[in-house]
């Protein structure tokens, strides 16, 4: 059966990684191609690149590094990060992504995913949604998690995949950065309102937190995590064992 | 040399370097000479069949393609590119496909528990079914990345996937092969494969 999937998320800026990556034995540990070179040769089973450049000459160089790393990384790749229009699809698809997510373009044009979905396929357009509770309600938050939209999120995330999201990044607001495990409660409502993969972002401190979010919904896909990882509190080898003597379905 | 043939579906960028990853020259085109004088062939494909097959006969590659693979040239399908070397398909209506091997794709939901997710995306192990060239540096087990929601109903099945029913995920007729994952994003097992399809020659 399909594997649950393990996923470090990159944030790059001006050309390199940013957020502090810690490692020993890596030459440039700021090099986004040695990184993801790296992640790819322990295991991780998909990439999310997530560009946090804002000038054009950033832009530019984000796309060279995209190019480079799909000369020698040859794992699913999916790239984040100022993506408003179709036209920012090609220019990252063009370059080697293999799946586009949108988070605030989409907000700002609803139709984006329905236009990227029908040229490029739902395989290919990630719906990120960063959440927070409000009053007790989930509302997505839009530039970064620094706006309240008020949309209510299970019905947001419902219609974007009725309009041809073929997987859903559930970015918890609460959890993030706290390091005391993934939202269990918020990732139990999203993945039963949904038939695509759903991958859980934002809360794992260390391995157990994979592996009961794994045993407690088994309908969740995929794990994602950048800092535990790139300052090696979690090393994505050790995970996948882990995984693998809990009975975990896992590529090793 | 081996020619990606561009008819017009889908990035071949990640394709054209895990060639070049593994030593081997691959050119991505959609010159008809060009692919005449290619020593494999490799066909691509992302999206629907209907509007592949489509542009693979309009653009004129199909019939190229149709008598290199008669002439015992090897051709590698991908993914959609693998199910277009079938008879037919029935993925939003019925289509023709190029008839290299005998079969038909039909859709995942009508064999697999309801409460599965389509389309069928991740990393999956391989199960063999029987010996091809193809398999020659992987192993039963190996996992490698699929995303598709229709699958082949054939004789010639080489590996499958368990998603709660076996779905065909290599095939082999002579010198015409098929991949229903993503070789060139399934890592060292990808490549592996890649490197066998290489090694594969030209049958009388």
């Amino acid at each position: 059966m399909i594997t649950k999937r393990i996923i470090p998320c990159l944030d790059v800026k001006n050309g390199r990684v940013v957020k502090g990556v810690n490692f020993e034995g890596l030459s440039d540990v700021a090099s986004p191609v040695e990184l993801a070179a790296y992640y790819s040769s322990c295991g991780a089973d998909e990439l999310v690149f997530y560009d946090i450049t804002a000038s054009a000459e950033g832009r530019a160089l984000f796309t060279d590094i995209l190019r480079r790393t799909a000369l020698r990384v040859f794992i699913p790749l999916t790239v984040g990060g100022g993506i408003n229009t179709v036209a920012d699809f090609e220019r990252v698809l063009q370059c080697g992504a293999d799946k586009v997510s949108v988070n605030s373009g989409a907000i700002r044009d609803p139709s984006l995913v329905e236009k990227a979905a029908k040229r490029y396929g739902d395989q290919c357009v990630v719906l990120s949604a960063d959440v927070k509770r409000v009053d007790g309600v989930f509302r997505v938050f839009g530039k970064g998690g620094r706006e309240n939209t008020g949309m209510e999120a299970i019905e947001w995330i419902r219609r974007c995949v009725g309009n041809g999201a073929g997987e859903v990044v559930l970015n918890s607001i609460d959890t993030d950065g706290v390091k005391g495990g993934f939202d269990l409660e918020m990732l139990d409502a999203v993945s039963n309102a949904v038939n695509v993969p759903v991958i859980a972002s934002g809360g794992a401190g260390c391995i157990d937190d994979f592996l009961t979010l794994f045993r407690t919904l088994p309908k969740v896909d995929a794990g994602l995590a950048a800092s535990i990882f790139h300052f090696g509190e979690v090393r994505i080898a050790d995970l996948k064992r882990a995984m693998q003597r809990s009975g975990i379905e896992t590529r090793i | 040399m081996i020619a990606i043939i561009d008819y017009g579906v889908g990035n071949l960028f990640s394709l054209m370097c895990s060639f070049s990853a593994i030593g081997e020259t691959a050119v991505v085109t959609r010159d008809p000479d060009e692919i005449r004088f290619a020593e494999k062939l490799v066909l691509p494909g992302v999206g629907a069949f209907g509007d592949a097959a489509e542009k693979l006969r309009r653009s004129g590659l199909a019939d190229v393609l149709i008598r290199k693979a008669a002439n015992g040239t090897p051709v590698l399908g991908i993914c959609l590119g693998m199910q277009l070397l079938f008879d037919r398909s029935y993925e939003y209506g019925e289509h023709q496909g190029l008839g290299l091997i005998r079969g038909e794709i039909r859709p995942i939901k009508d064999v697999i528990d309801s409460t599965l997710k389509i389309p069928h995306i991740g990393w999956n192990p391989l199960i063999f079914t029987r010996p091809s060239p193809l398999l020659k540096y992987i192993n039963e087990g190996d996992c490698v990345y699929f995303v598709h929601s229709y699958y082949a109903v054939c004789d010639n099945t080489v590996a499958v996937a368990d998603y709660s029913a076996p779905l065909t995920a290599m095939v082999q007729s002579g010198n015409v092969y098929g991949c229903q994952f993503h070789p060139e994003k399934s890592g060292d097992v990808g490549l592996n494969i890649l490197r066998a399809f290489c090694e594969t020659e030209v049958s009388a």
